[in-house]
Order: C-alpha cells, then sequence, then structure tokens
C-alpha cells in the first residue's frame, strides 16, 4: 500500500453537550479514494472540518503526509495547503471571476506571479471543462458550474488530499451529473480524495473503501462490494434501502464505461 | 455690488465663491470619517470586548452630540489644537473637517460592521481552507466584499455630510451657504432667490450622485449575486 497521505486517530469532538465524534480512527492512502456515509447528524461534515481544523478536535491525532496537526507549535495555514476541500454550497469567492477564484490561493499563498498563477488555473479550469467560463463571476455560473470551479479551486493548489463535502446535495438533480464526472475523472488521474457523499454511483466506481458513519462512531467498513452484496449490519441495510428510494440511482448519470472501473 | 445680480450671477457667485470649500469639507469629511469608520468597525467586528467597547461608546457619544456643539469645541474650546495652520480660516476649516469626519466616522462604522458581518461566513472558511492568514482572508475576500455590500449606505454618508458642511459658515468660512448668506446681506430683497438656488445646488449634488451611485451599486451587487434583492 501507498504511505498513508491521512491518518486520524481516535478523533473525538463535541459541541457543548454533545458528543458529535466519538473515537473515529482511519487512514487514507495516496491516490485512494474513500467514502463517507451515513445519515444526517452522524458527524460527517463535522469530521471534515476537524480534518482541516477549522474545528479542531478535542482529542486524537491528524497526520497529514506524516505530519501532525494537533501539536501547538504547526503553521496550521501552512498545512492547509495540503488539504483541499470542496464544499457543499461551493462558497466560490463572489466577487471574483472563475479564474481569480482558482488563481488567487495560488498566488496570495502559494506566492506564484500573476502570469504563472493564471495559466495554472486555467490548467485547473480545464480539468473541469471550464475554460470558456474563466471570465464569468459566480452569480453567473449554474449550481453545477460553481461546483466545478470549486473543485478547480482545490486541485490548483495541488494539495496532497481532497475533501468533498457532499459536493452534489445542494445542486439540481439534472446538474449532478457533471460534477460526479469531473470527480471520477480526477479520482481515475489519482486525486487523493476523502468525500462525504450519498452517491453510490459514484462510490462504486472509484472508492476503493467506504466508511459508514452513525452517530459519531465508525458503525461498518469495507469495499463497495461488500456494501453492495452483503453489508452486516441492520443500520447499513436500512440505510441503503432508504437511500436508494430517497435518491434513486445516479449510476444512469455516469457514462457507461466509468461504472465498472473499481473492479 | 451695487446693481442687484441675476439669477445666473448669483448662481455662478454661490458656486465660484462657496462650492469649493463645501466640497473641501464633504471630501475630508468623508474620507477621514472612512478611515475611522474603517478602523471602529474593524474593532468591534474582530476586537476583544475592550475595544468592542470602547468602539460602541464613541459610536453612540459621537452620535449624540449636534454638529455644532463638536464644532465649537474644536473651534473654540481647544483654540491651540490647530496650531501649525497659521491663517485663522485654515483652523476654521480644519475644525469642522475634524468635527465633520469624527461623527461620519461613528456612522460609517455602523455601515461598515453591517457589511462585514453580511459577509456570509463560508467566504472567510473557504479562504482559511486554502491556506491564507485571517488577515489575507480579510483583505483579499471578506473586504472586497463588504465594501462593495457598504457602498449604496455609504452614499447615503455622503448625502449626510455635504449638507451638515453648511454648518461651517457659523465659523466663517466661505462655503455654499455662507455665500448664499452673504447675497442675502447685501441684497435681502433677493433672500428667497438666493436661498432657492442654495436649495437647488444642494440638492444638484447630493440626489443625482446618491442616485446614480445607489443605483449603480445595487445593480453591481446584483450581478454578483450579493445582499439579496
Amino acid at each position: 500500500m501507498n504511505k498513508p497521505v491521512l491518518r486520524l486517530v481516535d478523533i473525538w469532538k463535541s459541541y457543548e453537550d454533545l458528543e458529535v465524534l466519538k473515537g473515529i480512527s482511519f487512514e487514507v492512502a495516496e491516490k485512494q479514494v474513500k467514502v463517507v456515509f451515513g445519515p444526517s447528524g452522524s458527524g460527517k461534515s463535522t469530521l471534515l472540518r476537524c480534518i482541516n481544523m477549522l474545528d479542531p478536535p478535542d482529542k486524537g491525532e491528524i497526520y497529514i503526509s506524516g505530519q501532525s496537526l494537533m501539536e501547538p507549535s504547526v503553521k496550521l495555514n501552512k498545512m492547509r495547503v495540503k488539504i483541499g476541500i470542496v464544499f457543499q454550497h461551493f462558497n466560490l469567492f463572489a466577487h471574483l471571476k472563475a479564474i481569480d477564484n482558482v488563481s488567487i490561493g495560488l498566488r496570495k499563498v502559494k506566492g506564484f506571479s500573476k502570469e504563472e498563477a493564471h495559466s495554472k488555473a486555467l490548467d485547473a479550469l480545464m480539468r473541469v471543462k471550464l475554460v470558456e467560463w474563466a471570465d464569468h463571476y459566480p452569480a453567473q455560473l449554474s449550481g453545477g458550474q460553481q461546483q466545478r470551479v470549486g473543485i478547480a479551486r482545490a486541485l490548483a493548489m495541488e494539495p496532497d488530499l481532497i475533501l468533498f463535502d457532499e459536493p452534489t446535495s445542494a445542486l439540481d438533480p439534472e446538474l449532478i451529473g457533471e460534477v460526479l464526472q469531473v470527480m471520477l475523472d480526477i479520482a481515475k488521474a489519482g486525486t487523493t480524495m476523502l468525500v462525504v457523499t450519498h452517491e453510490m454511483g459514484f462510490a462504486r466506481a472509484v472508492a476503493s473503501e467506504m466508511i459508514f458513519l452513525d452517530e459519531g462512531v465508525i458503525v461498518e467498513r469495507g469495499t463497495p462490494n461488500h456494501f453492495f452484496e452483503s453489508p452486516k449490519s441492520e443500520r447499513v441495510k436500512h440505510f441503503l434501502r432508504q437511500i436508494d428510494v430517497l435518491y434513486g440511482r445516479h449510476e444512469e448519470l455516469l457514462e457507461p464505461s466509468d461504472r465498472e472501473v473499481n473492479k | 455690488m451695487s446693481e442687484a445680480p441675476d439669477l445666473s450671477t448669483i448662481f455662478f457667485y454661490i458656486i465660484t465663491r462657496g462650492l469649493p470649500n463645501t466640497l473641501v469639507l464633504t471630501i475630508l469629511g468623508l474620507i477621514l470619517g472612512f478611515v475611522l469608520g474603517i478602523a471602529l468597525s474593524l474593532m468591534n467586528v474582530y476586537g476583544p470586548i475592550e475595544l468592542v467597547w470602547l468602539a460602541n461608546g464613541y459610536e453612540k457619544v459621537l452620535r449624540g452630540i449636534p454638529i455644532l456643539v463638536l464644532i465649537y469645541i474644536f473651534r473654540w474650546g481647544m483654540p491651540g489644537l490647530f496650531w501649525y495652520f497659521e491663517n485663522s480660516l485654515d483652523r476654521a476649516l480644519a475644525s469642522v473637517a475634524l468635527a465633520l469626519a469624527l461623527r461620519s466616522g461613528a456612522y460609517q462604522s455602523q455601515i461598515f460592521r453591517g457589511a462585514i458581518l453580511s459577509v456570509n461566513p463560508g467566504q472567510m472558511e473557504a479562504s482559511l481552507a486554502l491556506g491564507m492568514t485571517r488577515f489575507q482572508a480579510f483583505r483579499h475576500i471578506i473586504m472586497p466584499q463588504a465594501l462593495r455590500l457598504a457602498m449604496p449606505g455609504w452614499s447615503n454618508e455622503y448625502a449626510v455630510v455635504i449638507k451638515d458642511s453648511s454648518f461651517a459658515l457659523d465659523v466663517g468660512i466661505f462655503e455654499m451657504t455662507k455665500a448664499a448668506n452673504q447675497l442675502t446681506v447685501n441684497y435681502p430683497q433677493l433672500l428667497t432667490i438666493t436661498m432657492v438656488v442654495a436649495a437647488i445646488l444642494y440638492f444638484l449634488f447630493t440626489f443625482p450622485i446618491t442616485k446614480f451611485f445607489g443605483d449603480r451599486q445595487t445593480k453591481k451587487l446584483k450581478d454578483l449575486g450579493m445582499g439579496g434583492n
């Protein structure tokens, strides 16, 4: 196995009396894609916010490429460069064009010149097929296009790992496919990804492991095949049935060739 | 001035003799008030509790004092304040500019505070997640958006300051109201027409500018999907 890019050891997090995460541990190795899923309120988003320390955990260890984030001496803004994140509600910078949304981190954080940053940002927009929309403001883009800019913004920084926080759940159904396609493309290109999603088609296509979270603990983990063929706990079976009813099957939105690449 | 002036002469006189100082006071008051307002709003939003108290206290006090009282305090109450201006009229001008700025700062602070707070919190999170420091996030992401959001309210503040600059006549500064007043002293029979001209000039320098500025900024905000509908 490749070296772990992300290693979580016994992560605990509570908000006042509410315990949200109760001892989460797992690893994501280089070029791996792992999917975290579970009912709402299970702690999935909190977990991602802990990983990039927007909400530091109360207890536990987080290692990014071997470096601990919990040590007081660590420069968080330097470490966050290694962790991209794609938000549920995109959080694009409203006053900046698509190209500047992607290049501002390169310029202000990574110190690239304007020209270098611009050409790297164009490359990233090319990967999400939005080059011709580079000069549009977020409000002029569809939700799917905005989320693809969000993905480009994360990609351009060349992080060790990209976190996805329910990237398609704020989108109209007909826009989900284009975002999933981009995510599949970058997954297959070797991007290390930790994805919180209920898109089981995506999970089936590229996840090397799926992690089912409920009430702050990992209830069950395994390959997509394990979950779709023979899940163990009743909780998981029930949840997967519900998802099928509520979300339908988005596999149909993906190109046929992408469905079985996981095998 | 022996013969009674006609309408265009009245316009010309008020514009040439009064308008420059009116604009100088308005611009100084707005710009210094802008710097002060930004500083106060930052203290208010990001500062420790002591600075929040200080900023709030300042705003409450300054918003509770009539502008003329402030002008008198700086002009007559603190005679040494602008000692480095040799000319007495310059000292008067500086006193009025300071009074306008200190009070406008208290109001502008409220405008900017509201604007900063209405920038979506997700913008700060996305900036930090990219690896920016809090200062970088504020400088490159929050502030540019907050300034845009503040502009409609800010153009309103311009309308307030330009009209309040007329109080400067009371410490001998020759601005538009003083110029109009001077005409009515020499030609009392022209009082009504002179004051109507002054009113028209104030209106022309207030309404079209705030309207144009406000509409343009509101449209821009809408295009950016900011600031609701």
